[in-house]
C-alpha cells in the first residue's frame, strides 16, 4: 500500500488513534476495519459501482466529526412540522435540546451512543461485519444513531422523526451513524429520516440503517436527503421482513455532490409485502444513485417498485433495480418500474432493472423509461398564458406527484412537498 | 383586431403558406375553409406561435401589435386564444388547477387581481353548465382520458374561462359526432360579442350551419382565393373545392 496516495489510510490511521475510545464491539470494529483495509474503495470496474466513481470523495482527507460549536444555528431547523416525537443529530451526535422524546407507551426511541454506554449487548444481534466498504467503515467507526422500538402490537399514529443536521465547517469531516428500528409482532409505525446540511458543508455522511419487522408489523419508513451540494452521503439500508408483514419506503434524494442508497429488502416469511417508492431531483454536477434488492425468500410475498428522476444540468442518476425470486418461492408478486425525466442534454441515466427468478408459479414484471419534457404539452399550456417557467415546473410537479401521492401519512406528506416546492423555487 | 399581410410560412422545411392575406374585424366571425394540405392548420400554429413553423415574410398586425415578434403565453395573454385541433393530455395536472394558473396569468397581465381558489371554483362551475361539461371533468388532469367530444367541450370551456378577444378555432369539428358537435357549436355561439372575433377552421360546412359566419374565405395552396358571405359555404358543398382550383 502506497500509504501517501492511498485514500485507505486516513480511516487507518483514525481508526488506530481513536479505537480505544469507541464505545463497544472492539474486535468487531477490528474486523470490520481489516475487511475495509483489505477491500478498500470500491472502483467503477466492479459492476456494482461501474457508473458512480467515488474517487471524488475517496480523495478527500475527511475527519472523524467534533461536533459543532454553534448548535443554536440549527434551533429553527430543528422546530418543523414533526418536531412532536423527533430525535435529532447534529453533526452525527445525538442532540437532547432538538429532541422531543415524549413517548406513548410501548414506544422506545433512544440514542445508540447511549446504548453503547449502557447495554451494548442489545446491539449485538443488529451489527455485523458487512461485504460492501462503506457498511464496513461505519461498522468500525459507528458511535451514535437512533434506535427505536416498537413493542408488539402498538401502533404509533404520530410520525416518529430522525433528524440528522450536518454543520458548516472549515475542514471536511466524516460521520457514521447507525440506526436500528425494530417492530414487533403486529405494531406499526411511521418513521421519516431527513438528513439536512448548509450549502458550502464539505462532509461524508456514511449511513448504516437496520430495520427489523417482525410477523404482521408494518413500517411506513421515508428518507428525505437534503444534504449541502458539496456533501456526500451513502446510506446502507438492510430490511428484514418476517410473515405478513408490511414495508413502505420513500427515498426523497434532493441534495448532495454524490448520494447513493443501497436498499436491501429480505421477504423471510410468507406473505411480507414491501413497496419501494423514491424521487430524486438532481441538478448541477449532482450524482443521485439507487441501488435496490429486493429477496423474495418464501411463497406469497408481493412488492412493488416505483422510482422517478428529474435531471438537470450534467447530473448524472443510476438506479440499480434486482429482484431475486428465490426456488420455492411461488405466487410472487413482483413489479418494478423506473422513469426518468431529462430537463438537460447533458443529463445522463443510467437504468437496470433485473429480475433473477428461479420459482415458475410468479408474477413479475419490470419497466423503465427516460424521456424529456413534452414539447407540444409545454406549447399547450403556454398557448393559454402561462410562462415557459412556469409550464416546466408545472410539469415536472405533475411528474414527481405521483410519488409524493403515495406517501399515506398528511403530515410527511406535506413535508416532502415542502421540501420540493423549494426546490423548484430555486431552481 | 387581426390583419395578416402577404404571409409565406413554412412548415419543417416545406413552404405552406404562400402569400395569405386576411383581415378579421372584431365582432366577426370569419370561416376558414380548405382541403387537406391547403395551410389551415399551419394558419393556426403560425398565430399561436407554435414552434417548426417559419415565417419567411409578411406580417400579421392584432390589434396594431407585431403579433410574431410575441412568445405564446405573451399572445394568449393579450388574447389570442387557440381550440386546438388535437387537444393534448396532461397526466398529473388537474384542469381546474391548470385553468386557473392560466386564467390568473393573463389577469395579472391585464393587472387584475388573481382569483382565489374559492372565487375561481364558483366561476368554472358557471363556466362548465354553459358549455355543458360534467363538473367530475373539471377534477381530472387536463384531458386524460376524455372522450373527443369532452376534449373539444374542454377547449370551449377553456375559452369561456379565458374570454379572449380573438379564438381560432382549429377544426373543432373534427372527431365529433352530431349531438357533440351542436354542444359544442352551442357553447361558441354563446361566446359571440361584438368585441370578440373568431376564426373558425374547417374543412367542412357542417359545421357552418351551426356556427353561422359573417364572412367565408377559402384557403387553398397557401392562399384565400375567395371571400364572401355564409352563402359560399354552401356553394363549396356543391361544387366542392376543385371548382376553386380551376380559377
Amino acid at each position: 500500500m502506497d500509504t501517501l496516495t492511498d485514500p485507505r489510510t486516513s480511516y487507518l490511521s483514525d481508526f488506530e488513534r481513536t479505537a480505544k475510545a469507541l464505545p463497544g464491539f472492539p474486535e468487531l470494529r477490528r474486523k470490520a476495519i481489516e475487511k475495509f483495509a483489505e477491500r478498500g474503495f470500491p472502483s467503477p470496474r466492479e459492476e456494482n459501482w461501474r457508473f458512480t466513481d467515488v474517487a471524488p470523495l475517496a480523495e478527500i482527507p475527511f475527519k472523524p466529526a467534533v461536533g459543532t460549536a454553534n448548535p443554536n444555528q440549527f434551533a429553527g431547523l430543528a422546530n418543523g412540522p414533526l418536531k412532536a416525537c423527533q430525535i435529532t443529530f447534529v453533526d452525527g451526535r445525538f442532540a437532547p435540546s432538538f429532541s422531543s422524546l415524549d413517548l406513548p407507551a410501548g414506544v422506545g426511541v433512544t440514542s445508540i451512543g447511549e446504548i453503547l454506554k449502557t447495554a451494548p449487548g442489545v446491539l449485538a444481534p443488529l451489527v455485523q461485519v458487512a461485504e460492501d466498504p462503506f457498511a464496513a467503515l461505519n461498522t468500525a467507526f459507528f458511535r451514535d444513531g437512533a434506535a427505536i422500538r416498537i413493542a408488539d402490537g402498538v401502533q404509533v399514529e404520530r410520525p416518529i422523526h430522525i433528524l440528522c443536521l450536518s454543520s458548516l465547517h472549515g475542514e471536511p469531516y466524516v460521520m457514521h451513524p447507525r440506526t436500528v428500528i425494530s417492530l414487533g409482532e403486529g405494531s406499526r409505525a411511521t418513521v421519516v429520516k431527513s438528513f439536512l446540511g448548509p450549502s458550502g458543508g464539505t462532509y461524508f455522511l456514511n449511513a448504516v440503517t437496520t430495520v427489523l419487522l417482525d410477523a404482521g408489523a408494518s413500517l411506513d419508513l421515508t428518507k428525505v436527503q437534503r444534504e449541502s451540494q458539496q456533501a456526500y452521503h451513502f446510506e446502507h439500508l438492510d430490511v428484514r421482513g418476517a410473515r405478513n408483514s408490511s414495508f413502505t419506503h420513500h427515498s426523497i434524494s434532493l441534495g448532495a455532490r454524490i448520494a447513493r442508497t443501497d436498499l436491501q429488502v429480505k421477504l423471510e416469511g410468507e406473505g411480507a409485502d414491501c413497496s419501494l417508492f423514491g424521487l430524486y431531483e438532481v441538478a448541477g454536477a449532482q450524482h443521485v444513485d439507487h441501488h435496490t434488492l429486493i429477496d423474495h425468500a418464501q411463497p406469497n410475498c408481493t412488492s412493488r417498485e416505483l422510482y422517478k428522476g428529474v435531471l438537470d444540468g450534467r447530473s448524472r442518476a443510476v438506479f440499480d433495480g434486482r429482484i431475486i425470486v428465490r426456488p420455492g418461492a411461488q405466487k410472487t408478486s413482483a413489479m418494478q418500474t423506473n422513469k426518468n425525466l431529462l430537463l438537460s442534454t447533458e443529463a445522463l441515466v443510467h437504468t437496470k432493472p433485473q429480475l433473477e427468478i428461479f420459482a415458475n408459479d410468479v408474477k413479475c414484471k419490470h419497466g423503465a423509461t427516460i424521456g424529456q419534457l413534452d414539447e407540444g404539452v409545454l406549447f399547450y399550456l403556454r398557448s393559454r398564458g402561462i410562462g415557459l417557467a412556469e409550464a416546466r415546473r408545472l410539469l415536472i410537479h405533475a411528474f414527481a406527484s405521483e410519488i409524493v401521492d403515495s406517501i399515506k401519512t398528511d403530515a410527511v406528506r406535506s413535508q416532502v412537498g415542502g421540501c420540493l416546492a423549494l426546490i423548484a423555487g430555486g431552481a | 383586431m387581426l390583419e395578416i399581410r402577404n404571409l409565406h410560412a413554412t412548415a419543417g422545411d416545406k413552404p405552406v403558406l404562400k402569400g395569405l392575406s386576411l383581415t378579421v374585424k372584431a365582432g366577426e366571425v370569419c370561416a376558414i375553409m380548405g382541403p387537406n394540405g391547403s395551410g389551415k392548420s399551419t394558419l393556426a400554429h403560425v398565430l399561436s406561435g407554435r414552434d417548426g413553423f417559419k415565417v419567411t415574410d409578411g406580417s400579421v398586425l392584432y390589434k396594431g401589435k407585431d403579433l410574431l415578434a410575441m412568445a405564446p403565453e405573451d399572445r394568449a395573454r393579450e388574447g389570442v386564444f387557440l381550440a386546438f385541433q388535437y387537444p393534448v393530455e396532461i397526466p398529473g395536472v388537474g384542469n381546474t388547477y391548470f385553468l386557473k394558473n392560466a386564467l390568473n396569468a393573463i389577469r395579472k397581465h391585464r393587472g387584475q387581481a388573481e382569483l382565489d381558489a374559492h372565487e375561481f371554483l364558483k366561476l368554472i362551475k358557471e363556466k362548465a353548465k354553459l358549455v355543458q361539461i360534467s363538473e367530475n371533468l373539471l377534477s381530472r388532469p387536463v384531458n386524460e382520458g376524455f372522450s373527443g367530444g369532452e376534449k373539444k367541450r374542454n377547449e370551449v370551456l377553456q375559452m369561456a374561462v379565458l374570454e379572449p378577444a380573438l379564438a381560432i378555432l382549429d377544426e373543432t369539428d373534427s372527431g365529433l359526432d352530431i349531438d357533440a358537435l351542436r354542444t359544442v357549436s352551442d357553447g361558441v355561439n354563446s361566446l359571440r360579442s361584438k368585441d370578440r372575433a373568431m376564426i373558425v377552421i374547417t374543412h367542412y360546412q357542417r359545421l357552418l350551419s351551426y356556427i353561422i359566419p359573417d364572412r367565408v374565405h377559402v384557403l387553398l395552396g397557401g392562399k384565400i382565393v375567395q371571400s364572401g358571405g355564409k352563402e359560399l359555404a354552401l356553394e363549396l358543398e356543391q361544387k366542392g373545392y376543385a371548382g376553386f382550383e380551376a380559377a
